[in-house]
């Protein structure tokens, strides 16, 4: 595995810059032509945001079965080679002629891990869970996630040079944890580049009028995802974060920082969708639930109409057109009070719930970490693709099926790099 | 090969804890005669490695049986090239993490007043010993049964056919001639374009995504006819395509004309396909044979003329929808009320003028919505596209007059992504007025100006609007909602499969896996796939040329494409059994196999996923892989110790599904979840794979119940091979009657459908199995 070796340095070869759904379908259609790829991801596993998600609208259907497939194709395909917990220091020369310098951060648990969970049982130290966006803790001695790929432990860096560390040093019967593993700098010569560093989530925080962050019952879409999975913080229960309590009202409250000039100006395309398969997740555990969802457009392009029909179909699921002006917390009950405000009529319409979940958009990566080398950005601080190509959400607000039909076309581009040469 | 086996015990990972070692060294040394059994502690590590390493050097071990840990672990450390079998048996996460390895017996002895007591004592479980053995057993075998696998490798062409000239189809090929392949784009129509020719501005494609663009696709036909690697043969069809992926026959013939080689439409079986085949027949009457007449021989018959591709890309476009069926909005009725469509052929003659009397249109209402009885769905086959079209063609009635006004009625106005640069660009114009409302009715004056009237609009009134013109934001309708348009000349019929689940368009069900297709080889892309605008029709285009490319890549190297890709094990029949029943031909998910006019299937191994449907439906099992068949299973099946009644033991097979309900195991053993130790998992490529005859060995042999365990299927379907796991619930009511008829109860075999995040109810799914089991007892046919 690449973990293990810097590898040999090979021109003729691609680099896909994040292990997200679309780095990882760059890499694959690329190397099942029949091209070596290096797959470069930040994180200790590959999977990125779908592997935090619970379900894809419109089917429903886990994450994780995609996710098995790619990985099963990266187990069988020797010209995919993958580094985690690296990211790229510089990127020097042009197409067809790259070179890059790689940083790679310390796992503390080498190649001899076998998974056994010994570590994390020793250890005596409990961290935020940043895979579950702080909602519940690890040990600092953990593996991501079940599916985590690779299957292999992580040592929290906070615990080296402490007696945790130690503990878990000790409690490895297979001599896989290294805590002198220093970081490390190598390079890569490649032919082509593609960017897939992906998105986060708009911070929430910067909506004033939203109330994140200070009312404990207003939830982002994506802290949604973690709540309802059967791997998340509450074994896949939706309950209150105030008070642990069952829900009979939600309200989601769309374009939390989407179509608006004082925040994300672009449509963030996913989230219109992602709040009506949530809504599924609360109607499937809450029979008498009632869904409220407040929106400006209702955007299910194509296929996902039907989707959405099936949703509105449901008696237990209120539409209100009208931006949401104000949250406020009731201090007694904790329950949340949103007033919307009708656009174009001013006229305001109030709700009272047990929750809010905001449908908060994506900010591409590159608003935070810029590519170091020679890329363009649109004014949103999207990769414009040019010599280093970018794909899925760091070009442009995707669903998964799009990214994965983009990635696709971004592999072919890769090799032109190369056939070109 | 001669094979010699070595058989490697892991003793970490607390196997060693929780199980006899010896004992299990003793099943591959004693009763299996294995000549090197040898066990380690860290197996995986960089000494057990090299033990096996080293047996293989010295000891010429060929074939390698690693009792450890789950498959889907440590899988590049314990491969060692080739030219070796490695087979793993999964003791870990599916024997000591998912089962107690102690339980209390109650052991009476004498105390020393000679009283019987009854004491408590806490003994090795022998229930997850014998599990182990069993896997250890079902290993071997395996091990013993299975073969290297060698590619099969057929001389092909890398040519790849463009169907359709339009953005879609030129972008494929270009994107495809630049990688270095030939391509030939068959067109229709006299000259390429498509509709995307026919535009006079087309829908932003680049940063700042703000405003209009030319449109590309002149520069587009300019390449493809430059290019040298581009041939284009326009005022032609495909009358059809034999042939497999490397090897497509393609037969073509002039636009609009019948050919010999014209393929016929199959028989249709299902009721619910009724509708296209009427469809079908006002396009091409008279039909001059039945459609239920195919004969065998037209099917396997290739033209001698017909020329040589590897690949195709379908790329068909759309067709404008008809909104006539909207009678409210006085489309075909009223002059001035035109589709968007016919709105751009007048913005390309010049300006915006009104179809009544030519007057330039001064102003123009642009209805989203067709808004029956409070539905907001857009007009038919829509996506977003439209409400894009309607503020493109706004900005036309602006530039050509800026006094003229522009309405655009929306129910929800769909700009995604990016693509709400334009939209608020296009709010900012002070001459086109957006507002949601609910168009109840348009009526004409003697001068054929029209009247709208609009309800529920956001201020909560009617309003009413005169308007010069009115353009209805109608949807593209796929091509292959009409016809074939591939024209195969397979068994199972000339067109993409399931297209009625996605209104006639040739998409995928898969989220992950967007040009998934059940006729290998061929891809889809552009407006026949999803609607579509210009920019994204360009980056479909160029995931379908990839995947084209890949697939005869793959084909060159005898590999098999998604989801096995890389696989080269290939279905191999054994013709002299064969009793021509046509159940291979028929359930293929992907219709890889034809037949001649006896029955008898043809294969085509290019086509082929390797899924092994073809195998489980077999009656006469003469259908095989080397490292999978009928006779590996079912010894494996036989290599399951069968207690004796007396002591009172279920024993159960479970086939798992090896994409999805067998990780779920590794997560249920990950998490210590602990269920019945009776029952013994197989892992199967695909449930479709099953045949009914494991199930059969397994009752005469007296196991107790068989349990399947699959993808979900139906229209939301999760099984790779798409009909794997429904094929299989299908072969089960033949199961139960086979069942009855040896008087056994038909809930001994049941299938489970499963999916990979629910691994948590892994032991609640057991148990309730197990609960069956008690309830219908042992199976009587034990010890017979």
């Amino acid at each position: 595995m690449a973990d293990e070796t810097t590898g040999t340095p090979v021109s003729g070869s691609i680099l896909v810059v994040g292990g997200g759904i679309s780095g990882i379908t760059t890499a694959l259609e690329a190397a099942e032509v029949g091209y070596e790829v290096f797959i470069v991801e930040k994180n200790p596993y590959l999977g990125g945001r779908v592997a935090q998600l619970n379900k894809y609208f419109p089917k429903l259907c886990p994450p994780t079965c995609g996710l098995e497939i790619n990985f099963q194709r990266i187990k069988n395909n020797k010209n995919v080679k993958h580094f985690t917990l690296t990211e790229i220091e510089n990127i020097s020369g042009g197409p067809g002629n790259y070179d890059v310098t790689l940083k790679e951060t310390p796992r503390y648990v080498n190649g001899n891990c076998t998974c056994c969970g010994k570590c994390a049982e020793a250890c005596d130290v409990e961290i935020p869970n940043d895979f579950n966006f702080g909602m519940d803790k690890r040990k600092a001695a953990y593996l991501p996630h079940e599916m985590a790929f690779p299957q292999r432990y992580v040592l929290d860096a906070s615990i080296i040079g402490k007696d945790a560390a130690n503990k878990c040093r000790e409690a490895c019967e297979y001599n896989a944890i290294d805590l002198d593993m220093k970081a490390k700098t190598f390079n890569l010569k490649v032919a082509s580049i593609v960017w897939a560093t992906g998105w986060n989530p708009y911070d929430a925080k910067k909506m004033d009028n939203l109330r994140f962050g200070w009312i404990k019952n207003v939830i982002t879409n994506m802290m949604m995802e973690r709540l309802a999975a059967i791997n998340g913080p509450t074994g896949g229960k939706i309950v209150r974060p105030s008070d642990g309590k069952a829900v009979s009202s939600i309200a989601f409250v769309q374009c939390a920082g989407s179509r608006d000039e004082n925040h994300l100006p672009y449509c963030s395309y996913v989230c219109c969708l992602a709040s009506l398969k949530q809504t599924t997740y609360i109607r499937e555990q809450y029979p008498k639930a009632k869904v409220t969802i407040f929106y400006i457009d209702l955007r299910t392009p194509g296929r996902y109409e039907k989707f959405y029909k099936k949703v509105k179909a449901d008696a237990n699921v209120f539409f209100v057109k009208g931006k949401v002006a104000k949250i406020e917390e009731d201090p007694v009950t904790r329950d949340v009070l949103v007033t919307a405000e009708n656009t174009l009529s001013g006229k305001k319409v109030q709700g009272r719930f047990d929750m809010v979940v905001l449908a908060t958009g994506m900010e591409p990566s590159t608003a935070t970490v810029k590519v170091p080398g020679n890329a363009k950005y649109d004014e949103n601080n999207f990769v414009i693709s040019g010599d280093i190509l970018s794909t899925g959400c760091v070009k442009k607000p995707s669903d998964v099926m799009t990214s994965g039909q983009t990635a696709t076309g971004t592999a072919l581009k890769a090799i032109q790099t190369l056939v070109r040469r | 090969m001669e094979k010699k086996i070595g058989v490697y015990i892991c003793s970490g990972c607390e196997i060693g804890s929780g199980l006899d070692i010896e004992k299990l060294s003793g099943i591959a040394t004693k009763e299996y005669k294995v000549p090197v059994c040898k066990v380690h502690r860290a197996l995986c590590g960089e000494e057990g490695v090299g033990v096996i390493k080293n047996d293989i050097e010295a000891e010429g071990i060929n074939t390698i049986v690693i009792t450890a840990c789950s498959p889907r672990v440590k899988y590049d450390v314990f491969d060692f090239g080739p030219d070796k079998i490695v087979e793993r048996v999964n003791l870990r996460e599916q024997v000591v993490w998912s089962h107690d390895w102690t339980k209390q017996v109650e052991v009476k002895t004498k105390d020393e007043e000679g009283n019987e007591v009854v004491n408590v004592e806490t003994r090795p479980n022998d229930d997850t010993q014998m599990l182990a053995e069993d896997y250890i057993r079902m290993g071997i075998v395996k091990a013993q049964k299975g073969a290297l696998p060698e590619p099969f490798i057929e001389s092909i062409t890398k040519n790849i056919l463009v169907i359709g000239g339009g953005i879609t189809g030129l972008t494929a090929a270009i994107e495809a001639a630049n990688t270095g392949y030939d391509v030939t784009i068959v067109e229709r129509e006299q000259e390429l374009g498509g509709y995307a020719a026919k535009l006079r501005m087309q829908i932003p494609t680049s940063a700042p995504y703000d405003q209009l663009e030319p449109t590309v696709v002149q520069s587009k036909i300019q390449e493809a006819m430059d290019h040298s690697r581009i041939t284009v043969k326009t005022n032609t069809e495909i009358a059809r395509i034999s042939g497999s992926p490397g090897m497509f026959d393609v037969s073509f013939k002039p636009a609009g004309t019948k050919s010999v080689w014209d393929v016929q439409p199959k028989k249709k079986e299902e009721e619910g396909e009724e509708k296209p085949e009427e469809e079908a027949k006002t396009e091409e009457e008279p039909v001059e044979l039945p459609a239920d007449q195919i004969k065998c021989e037209d099917i396997l018959a290739s033209d001698p003329d017909a020329e040589r591709f590897g690949a195709v890309v379908v790329a068909a476009g759309w067709r404008p929808a008809d909104p006539s069926e909207f009678e409210h909005l006085g489309y075909g009725k009223f002059t001035n009320v035109v589709t968007n469509v016919q709105m751009e052929e007048i913005a390309v003659r010049g300006k915006i003028t009104r179809p009544s009397d030519g007057r330039q249109a001064k102003s123009v209402a642009f209805i989203q919505s067709p808004g029956v009885d409070g539905d907001d769905s857009d007009f038919p086959f829509c996506s977003s596209v439209t409400s894009m079209i309607s503020l493109k063609q706004a900005k036309y009635v602006r530039e050509d007059d800026p006094d003229a006004k522009a309405f655009i009625l929306y129910k929800h106005m769909r700009t995604p992504g990016h693509y709400e640069n334009f939209y608020r660009n296009i709010q900012d114009d002070e001459g086109i007025f957006l507002t949601r409302g609910e168009v109840t009715v348009i009526e004409e004056d003697s001068a054929k100006n029209l009247t709208i009237e609009v309800d529920d609009t956001i201020l909560g009134e009617k309003i009413t609007i005169n308007v010069d013109m009115v353009v209805l934001a109608t949807g593209m309708v796929p091509a292959t909602k009409f016809e074939p348009v591939i024209n195969l000349a397979y068994r199972q019929g000339p067109e993409f499969k399931d297209l009625e689940l996605f209104d006639g368009y040739s998409d995928s069900n898969y989220i992950c896996f967007p040009y998934e297709t059940r006729r290998t080889g061929i891809y889809a892309a552009g407006c026949v796939r999803q609607t579509m605008t210009i920019g994204e029709s360009i980056e479909d285009a160029t995931g379908a040329a990839l995947k084209a490319i890949q697939c005869l890549e793959s084909a060159n190297r005898g590999m098999a494409v998604h989801p096995r890709s890389g696989d080269i094990s290939y279905p191999e029949f054994f013709f002299q059994r064969c009793t021509q029943c046509k159940r291979c031909t028929e359930e293929c998910p992907f219709g890889a196999l034809d037949d001649d006019e006896k029955g008898t299937p043809k294969p085509n191994p290019t086509r082929c996923r390797r899924c092994g449907t073809c195998m489980g439906a077999c009656p006469e099992r003469i259908i095989s892989f080397k490292n999978y068949h009928i006779d590996m299973i079912g010894s494996m099946v036989k290599a399951v110790e069968v207690p004796d009644e007396d002591e009172e033991k279920y024993r159960i097979i479970a086939f798992v599904c090896e994409n999805d309900a067998y990780p779920a195991l590794d997560m249920a053993g990950l998490n210590h979840l602990k269920y019945s130790a009776d029952v013994r998992f197989i892992n199967v490529r695909c449930l479709g794979s099953v045949n009914t005859i494991w199930i059969a060995d397994a009752m005469s042999q007296g196991i107790d119940g068989v349990l399947l365990i699959g993808c979900k299927y139906g229209d939301d379907y999760q099984c790779h091979f798409v009909k794997g796991s429904e094929l299989c619930n299908r072969r089960m009511e033949n199961v139960a009657e086979t069942l009855g008829k040896l008087r056994l109860e038909p809930e001994r075999v049941q299938q489970v459908q499963f999916s990979i995040d629910e691994y948590k109810n892994i032991p609640a799914v057991i148990n309730k199995f197990m609960e069956t089991m008690e309830s219908v007892g042992f199976n009587p046919m034990k010890g017979f």
